[in-house]
């Protein structure tokens, strides 16, 4: 059990890459930098094979496998160890951020080829890869916040990697300070399960916590849950704490596909799903959780109907997405919400290499309006980009059907299930198919609304086009684990995680009844399957679209006259900008400005300091005064001493 | 057999310090200056020996030939230091000795 033993190592692959590409790779020509990024991110991927290989032999007892290798830190009773874990949840997370994260690193060597800072990139890219299977494979929740900030400082770092660009730097600047708004929360939540459980590894908190009550009111599970889901809001981007994410987009786009929608964004989910013994016992914080998410989904679905530029439209949808996880996840359903991550996983990395492959084909352009009929010259992207964009919409056979589809099941019939939740979900779909079909028609179909003269359309090189396809692939079969549900089967993935929701799950305060569906015939579960609320908005979304965008080129002119109001505030993302900076920014700026700044600092820090230095001049030219360089007075001043310590001595007595 | 009492010699060493201390202060030579410090020394050394003889200990002794060698170790150095002096400005004014500040 090589790999099983020494978890460390699949740390240690991506550090070491980052640290020798950080360190020598300046010098370097590009070939050996891509040897050493690529490498070193493959051979994780292989040690993370091997190690599901050995995982499949351990004994159910044996699960979760922890891996402890140095006591960190102890302060009196707080004592953290570098831990690791494996268990299912963490192989299906494993699994996703290290495949894909390796076909990103082979992507990235075609876009990034004529960029600087080459090597600067693969560091971060590959010191991403370390923190990022640090979160996911973390045994406690101080080593998981190692992980949870570290992605945040590479998402920071690769978000301004165009550091000159004003627009990037602040960019970077609004990510890292939006999310640590939420990682306050995340903190204190960590503090308070440290005082309520007395330990932060997750095998104490889960089996002290499966001890206690299901919470029926509000109480100290909830407010744990609810801080955490805070930490979760900034980094996954959830209403009110989503404005990053968008803004995130000055960044290279293979850094959009791998940290801004494949893996770091979805550490909130990967969060709340591992932290499930508590939040399956605070009902209140569930209901805020699915709230949130279902609120979020539809939320940036509309926002997305509009946007013109091709990344902002996939950020928007990727805000969207991480809102369905969240809310399978409030619905209870932890495993459709991990389902949902896998797969999104798949089709958004894959929508945002496609979109990486578009742009790099423009030659920088993203603007959709001034793109179209790239359809027969970029082949291979087209049909990839069609793939994810089936996917994601939810047309049945694709990966993104399953796993929405179960969403929306759960919300619909699972253990919290409400019918607002189901409706908004419902309506985000049919925005999804709209809004992605939109995409797709915009810029591959068409009229070319570019220069062709000046644009010289060209498909991309090999080491793009390879992943693209390895992507679609996935973004198909990727969610055929959960095909044999349809028919009335097994569900292998949910199968598969259940001990991790299952081993803690409170008990149910009735005997669960399973209601004795009447018994129908495969062909039959199959056919409500795919007549489902959730692909008839799909194929709604598409067929809107295709009237919108092909048959009627000028109906969306006329539509956005008509509800020019409506357009306008959409379009403008509901000035949720405008008005984070007219209440928090702009507040902020004043009293940081003229208090902060010419108060505090100015008058009092500044005050204290030269006031010091003031009074020791003073002091001091008054003084020196007596030290005229006349031996004599030296000499008036010895004897005046003398006589001093004589008064003080003998008359009055001071010893 | 009557002796001289401990205060004649208190008296005599006040009065001699005493000098020493307003020639200290007054005196412009520093030639002067440095033998009015020689009597203010060997004034402490009367009183130290009166002490010593008046308690019968040794002490008092002991102190006397501690100052006695510490006078002669500074009579050598502030002696060579009055001959650069003089070297220097030509004059042993005090007055004149006035760079020793800041």
């Amino acid at each position: 059990m090589p790999i099983l033993s020494h978890l460390w190592i699949i740390l240690a692959l991506p550090l070491a890459g980052a640290a020798i590409n950080g360190l020598f790779g300046k010098r370097w020509p590009q070939s050996a930098v891509n040897s050493v990024a690529v490498g070193s991110v493959s051979l994780a991927f292989l040690a993370v094979a091997e190690l599901v290989r050995e995982f499949s032999h351990l004994a159910a007892d044996q699960i979760p496998y922890v891996g402890n290798y140095f006591t960190w830190m102890v302060a009196g009773p707080f004592a953290v160890d570098f831990s690791l874990q494996v268990d299912q949840l963490t192989i299906v997370m494993l699994l996703t951020v290290s495949f894909v994260g390796m076909l990103i690193h082979i992507y990235s060597t075609g876009y990034m080829a004529h960029e600087g800072g080459y090597y600067r990139f693969f560091s971060y890219l590959n010191l991403f890869m370390f923190f990022m299977l640090t979160l996911v494979m973390a045994a406690n929740l101080i080593v998981m916040f190692v992980g949870w900030e570290g992605v945040g400082l590479c998402s920071y770092l690769l978000i301004g990697f165009w550091f000159l660009k004003k627009s990037a730097a602040d960019a970077g600047k609004k990510a890292f300070i939006t999310t640590r708004i939420g990682d306050v929360g995340f903190t204190v939540g960590i503090l308070l399960v440290f005082a309520t459980f007395g330990s932060i590894s997750f095998g104490d908190i889960f089996a002290k916590a499966s001890g206690m009550a299901v919470e029926a009111q509000t109480g100290v599970l909830t407010a744990i849950c609810l801080l955490l889901f805070t930490g979760a809001i900034g980094k996954s981007a959830q209403l009110p704490l989503y404005v990053w994410l968008p803004d995130a987009m000055e960044g290279p786009t293979p850094v959009s596909a791998l940290i801004h929608a494949a893996t770091m964004v979805t550490a909130g989910v990967y969060m709340v799903a591992r932290m499930n013994p508590l939040f399956s016992r605070a009902p209140v914080a569930m209901l805020v959780v699915a709230i949130v998410g279902a609120v979020t989904a539809f939320y940036s679905a509309t926002i997305g109907l509009v946007q013109t530029d091709i990344k902002k439209v996939l950020a928007y949808s990727t805000v969207s997405q991480l809102g369905y996880m969240f809310l399978a996840c409030g619905v209870g359903s932890y495993a459709a919400g991990i389902f949902h991550l896998m797969t999104h996983a798949f089709f958004k990395g894959l929508l945002f290499l496609a979109a990486g492959s578009v742009i790099h084909a423009m030659g920088g352009e993203q603007d959709m309006m001034k793109m179209g009929g790239l359809r027969t010259k970029i082949p291979v992207t087209y049909w990839t980009m069609l793939i994810a964009t089936l996917a994601i919409a939810g047309i049945p056979g694709f990966a993104g059907f399953f796993s929405k589809d179960e969403i929306l099941e759960a919300a619909q019939s699972g253990p919290n299930a409400h019918f607002w939740l189901w409706l908004l979900g419902v309506v985000g779909a049919g925005l999804t198919s709209f809004y992605m079909f939109r995409l797709v028609f915009l810029t591959f179909f068409g009229a070319p609304r570019y220069d062709e003269h000046h644009v010289h359309v060209h498909e991309s090189p090999k080491n793009m086009t390879v992943p693209l396809v390895i992507l679609a692939f996935l973004s198909i079969f990727g969610g055929w684990f959960a095909a044999p549900r349809l028919v009335g089967g097994v569900d292998y993935f949910e199968r598969f995680l259940a001990p991790v929701f299952s081993a803690y799950a409170p008990p149910m305060a009735e005997p669960a009844v399973i209601v004795a569906e009447p018994h129908t015939s495969p062909a039959v579960t199959l056919l409500h399957a795919l007549t489902g609320w959730p692909v008839i908005v799909a194929v709604l979304g598409l067929l809107v679209a295709w009237w919108f965008y092909i048959k009627n080129t000028d109906a969306p002119k006329r539509l956005a006259q008509s509800v020019h109001a409506l357009y306008t505030l959409l379009l403008n993302k509901y000035y949720v900008d405008e008005i984070y900076a007219a209440l928090i920014v702009r507040p902020l700026l004043w009293i940081s400005t003229n208090v902060l700044w010419h108060v505090v600092d100015e008058g009092l820090i500044d005050g204290t300091v030269n006031g010091t230095a003031s009074v020791a001049r003073q002091s001091g030219g008054q003084l020196r005064k007596l030290q005229s360089g006349n031996t004599r007075s030296y000499a008036a001043w010895v004897v005046i001493g003398a006589v001093v310590f004589t008064v003080l001595l003998v008359v009055l007595g001071i010893r | 057999m009557r002796t001289v009492p401990i205060e004649w010699f208190l008296i005599l060493s006040a009065i001699l310090f005493g000098l020493g201390v307003v020639a200290f202060v007054f005196k412009r030579n520093v030639i002067t200056i440095f033998m009015s410090i020689e009597l203010m020394l060997n004034a402490v050394n009367l009183a130290f020996v009166a002490f010593a003889r008046a308690h019968n200990q040794l002490d008092g002794l002991v102190f006397v030939f501690f100052v006695i060698v510490v006078a002669a170790a500074e009579a050598a150095v502030g002696l060579g230091i009055v001959i650069l002096l003089a070297r220097n400005r030509e004059s042993l004014n005090v007055e004149r000795m006035n760079l020793l500040k800041f």
